[in-house]
């Protein structure tokens, strides 16, 4: 049943997603100052709305787990963050192409660059502590704790264009800036194409947490083997 | 005031081996000295990033006071017995903390003059100035890196993964500090637009030490 439900929203966000692609590349006209490039940031915005989202279900996973104690709830932190550095990454790429294109240069070390690297960094740190420790309970500890404080970066690269003077464009959608300073056609394809890439990311952070629960009963038939 | 009682005694500890001491002392002249390599170091765009220069040379020399901060207590289980008596966690981390600020500020105040040497800087105009931005930036920097070495005590890896973690989470802090010494150090006053690295330096010493002082005792209970 759980497995039909996940190929059923697999399914769901790879049609939406072929869907958007096909209205984005033919309906959908050029920019009219950056040309066709303007395309790409049908991915580079819905990609780093799901990375925060992410981050923010691994904040909660993790502040959830520190009540709870629930190893369930660390398995879930983890998950996000993995794929929320995944798409993360996409971010990262789409903006360094799109930059290379409208700049002339791949980096810019500006505020909501930097701060998106640096973002990345600290939650791939995270993976690294979790790495390193074995006992199961330990990890899910210090890296709960790990996560609370990364999230810090993550609400400073979100606020890092309006406190800093960046060569990133602005805040340009009207829930931001309270007004219409795009074509609200062109905004509605960036929230319809988070829609898919939200749901990919779900699909993928469940598969990821069912990998998990295969590696505990795994371990744990081990460790009866290992007893006999 | 327990947390006092905690700093006494890792200072003195610290003072009687001077391990880490010695070798942070040491290791931050030595990449001051590299430092001069890299560029001309008589050259007039020395001041414009003198700030990054010595916060690097802090933060380097940092992580290793810090890495000896919690696996100090390790030989004979002394974590263990610190952590049993009825010291409470958040108490033992601030007297940690603070011990390991007052031996960085130590080796800070004891690398400017050799820095102000090498590089032909004038810093003894700005000294109260740039003493407020060192005592904010190295609360900062041993707040966070004792909190980590707290998390990390127990990896084998611990004095790689202390470095990893830390640095990129203490950009902010660093940013506004190398900002503030840098303009200190080019003879001119904090003022203006400039107030907002004050502004972000306290910022990110007030959250992180709440942060860390509420989840302290979750990562040294066991």
């Amino acid at each position: 049943m759980e497995k039909n439900i996940r190929i059923g929203i697999g399914a769901l966000a790879g049609l939406l997603l072929l869907r958007n692609l096909y209205v984005i590349l033919f309906n959908l006209p050029d920019e009219m100052a950056q040309g066709p490039i303007y395309r790409i940031f049908y991915y580079h915005l819905p990609a780093y709305f799901t990375a925060m989202c992410c981050y923010l279900t691994a904040l909660a996973a993790s502040v959830l787990y520190l009540t709870k104690r629930d190893l369930r709830y660390d398995a879930l932190a983890m998950a996000a963050t993995e794929v929320g550095l995944a798409f993360a990454a996409v971010n990262l790429i789409t903006g360094m192409i799109w930059g290379r294109v409208i700049w002339g240069i791949w980096w810019a070390w500006d505020a909501r660059l930097t701060w998106a690297l640096i973002c990345w960094l600290v939650y791939f740190g995270y993976l690294m502590l979790r790495q390193a420790i074995d006992d199961p309970s330990e990890r899910a500890k210090n890296s709960a704790v790990l996560s609370i404080f990364s999230f810090v970066s993550v609400a400073i690269t979100y606020k890092a264009i309006e406190w800093w003077r960046t060569q990133h464009p602005g805040p340009v959608l009207s829930f931001r800036t309270g007004k219409q300073l795009i074509d609200p056609e062109m905004e509605r394809m960036l929230f319809t194409n988070f829609l898919a890439l939200a749901l990919l990311a779900f699909v993928m952070v469940t598969v990821r947490l069912r990998q998990e629960d295969l590696q505990r009963q795994i371990d744990g038939l081990r460790r009866r083997a290992h007893a006999l | 005031m327990i947390f006092l009682q905690v700093a006494a005694k890792d200072l003195r500890s610290e003072l009687r081996t001077k391990e880490s001491l010695n070798a942070s002392l040491s290791f931050a002249v030595v990449i001051l000295l590299l430092f001069s390599f890299a560029f001309d170091p008589s050259g007039e765009a020395v001041a414009e990033f003198s700030g990054g220069l010595l916060w690097l040379v802090f933060a380097f020399a940092g992580a290793l006071i810090l890495n000896r901060s919690f696996a100090r207590e390790l030989p004979n289980d002394c974590l263990e017995v610190l952590l049993a008596s009825p010291v409470s966690g958040a108490q033992l981390f601030l007297g940690k903390s603070v011990a390991s600020f007052l031996l960085l500020l130590g080796i800070e105040l004891l690398c400017l003059p050799i820095f102000g040497i090498f590089y032909n800087i004038t810093w003894t105009p700005k000294i109260l100035p740039l003493l407020g931005v060192f005592v904010l930036g190295t609360w900062g920097l041993t707040i966070l890196g004792t909190l980590f070495s707290a998390l990390t005590v127990n990896l084998s890896l611990r004095e790689l993964m202390l470095p990893m973690l830390l640095y990129p989470m203490l950009i902010p802090a660093l940013m506004a500090a190398m900002r503030l010494t840098t303009i200190l150090l080019s003879g001119n006053d904090i003022g203006g637009d400039d107030l907002v690295w004050l502004r972000l330096l306290i910022g990110f010493d007030v959250v992180f030490t709440t942060l860390a002082l509420a989840l302290v005792e979750t990562i040294l209970v066991r």
